[in-house]
Parts: structure tokens; C-alpha cells; sequence
């Protein structure tokens, strides 16, 4: 049952894309009840990804983006 | 001596999604936004020996996507001019005035302040994403921004889920420590 912070922070991480499963969650709640350092860090963890969404970033393809390498080494 | 120096081989990798957003922001349209920054550099490589090294690359990049932008309006307007649509309002004795306060911007609408912070934050988001390690930077980009599986993921770069996620955390963990200033 026991995890080291570095592990229940990635729980953390994970679980803000849903992917944690339920006992890695448990371990991470469990955790959180004791360790002021993980709460603050899981809290800062879901401002993240509030301000991700906010933003509404976008990206381009890796096939977008070697594309436009190529057109640009075909002007140089 | 010229403070900054222009690498034209590594715009794409650092700068293309900041200038990508940059643009989306103000053309609304990804097809057009992403012609937008292959258009800047080639205009900036057609004037590198311009560039005299005062601004930072991504600064003089920019300034050249700016240019771009006000082109495409003025490109858009110019085609549309003739369909312009003008409204009078001297039309009517009794409405006389009532452009005055309909030119008001509503003191309660947040819109523009939100549309401004948003464009803000995503610009910050993505400055502090180009700081990370190229993988970082791109499986935090292909799971947080394009929504992928992590499956999917793991199999175009030939990773296992546990690489992935040590990468996710430490890239998040860089990117709160970036923004935490600002936006914490």
C-alpha cells in the first residue's frame, strides 16, 4: 500500500486524464490525507489542466510540421 | 555584435504551434492560421539577412506574422468590399442618438477581457511547452492538446505506457513550474 511522493504524484498526473485506475487512486487518496507536499502539488496538477482547457491550445500534426520543413528546405 | 542569431533548420520545432496559436487566435480558422506560418517562414527566410539580431527569433517571427495577419484582412476586405453593408443611422428623426449607445461595448460582457486572457494563457501555456525536452514536449502535446490514446500514443513513438507517463508527469511538473508565477 505504501508509495513513495514521487509515485503518488504520477498517480496524480495520470489521474488527470482518467486514467488511473481505482487502487492507484486509493494509494493517492490515502496519500493525500498525510502529505501536505502531495495535496499542494495535486491541487497545482488540476489548475493545469483547467488552464489547459482554458486556453483551448491547438497544435499542428508532426506531418503538418514535416510538411512545412520540407517546403522551407526546398526554398533555402 | 548581433545579440540573436537566426537558425532557420529548428523554426518549425520551436516556433511553428506558438505562431500557430498566435494566428488562430485572430483568423479563426486552422487551415488559414497554419498557411499564415508556413507564409511567415518563408517570408523570413526570404529576408534573413534583414534581420540585424536585436530581437529574439521567435520576437521577429512574430512581427512578420503580424504582417501576415493584417494582409489577410486586407486581402478578405478587398474581396468583399463591394458586398460591404453600411447602415445609416440618420435614417429616422426618432432614433437620432441611439447609435451612441449602441456603439458602447456592454460594461457587462467579459467576452473581450475573457477572449484576451484566454489568447494570453495559451500563448504563456505554449512558451513554457517549448522550454521542455523535444519528447516531452511532444507526448504532453499528443495526450493534452490532440486528446490521444495513450495506446495510440505508445505505438507511433514505440514507447511503453509507464515511459509515457514518467514524461507526462515531469512534463507537467516543468510547465507548472514555468507558469507559476503568473498563472498559479
Amino acid at each position: 500500500m505504501k508509495i513513495s511522493i514521487e509515485k503518488a504524484k504520477q498517480i496524480c498526473t495520470k489521474s488527470q486524464y482518467g486514467e488511473a485506475t481505482w487502487w492507484e487512486l486509493l494509494q493517492l487518496n490515502v496519500y493525500l490525507l498525510f502529505s501536505k507536499e502531495c495535496s499542494d502539488f495535486s491541487a497545482k496538477n488540476k489548475k493545469l489542466t483547467s488552464l489547459c482547457e482554458r486556453a483551448g491550445l491547438d497544435t499542428l500534426s508532426e506531418n503538418e510540421k514535416d510538411d512545412m520543413k520540407k517546403k522551407l528546405k526546398e526554398l533555402s | 555584435m548581433a545579440a540573436h542569431t537566426l537558425n532557420p533548420d529548428s523554426w518549425v520545432d520551436l516556433y511553428a504551434d506558438y505562431l500557430f496559436n498566435y494566428a488562430i487566435a485572430r483568423v479563426s480558422d486552422a487551415e488559414i492560421a497554419k498557411d499564415l506560418v508556413q507564409e511567415t517562414f518563408f517570408a523570413g527566410l526570404n529576408s534573413a539577412k534583414n534581420y540585424k539580431g536585436d530581437a529574439a527569433e521567435r520576437t521577429w517571427l512574430i512581427a512578420i506574422l503580424k504582417r501576415k495577419v493584417i494582409d489577410h484582412y486586407r486581402k478578405i476586405n478587398s474581396n468583399k468590399g463591394k458586398a460591404e453593408v453600411r447602415i445609416n443611422y440618420n435614417a429616422s428623426s426618432e432614433s437620432e442618438g441611439d447609435w451612441l449607445e449602441e456603439q458602447v461595448a456592454d460594461p457587462f460582457s467579459k467576452d473581450g477581457d475573457n477572449t484576451i486572457e484566454n489568447e494570453e494563457l495559451g500563448l504563456a501555456i505554449e512558451d513554457c511547452i517549448s522550454k521542455l525536452p523535444k519528447k516531452q514536449s511532444l507526448v504532453f502535446k499528443m495526450k493534452t492538446i490532440q486528446g490521444m490514446s495513450t495506446e495510440d500514443i505508445c505505438n507511433e513513438l514505440g514507447i511503453n505506457p509507464s515511459n509515457l507517463w514518467v514524461m507526462i508527469h515531469r512534463a507537467r511538473t516543468s510547465l507548472m513550474g514555468c507558469m507559476n508565477q503568473t498563472w498559479f
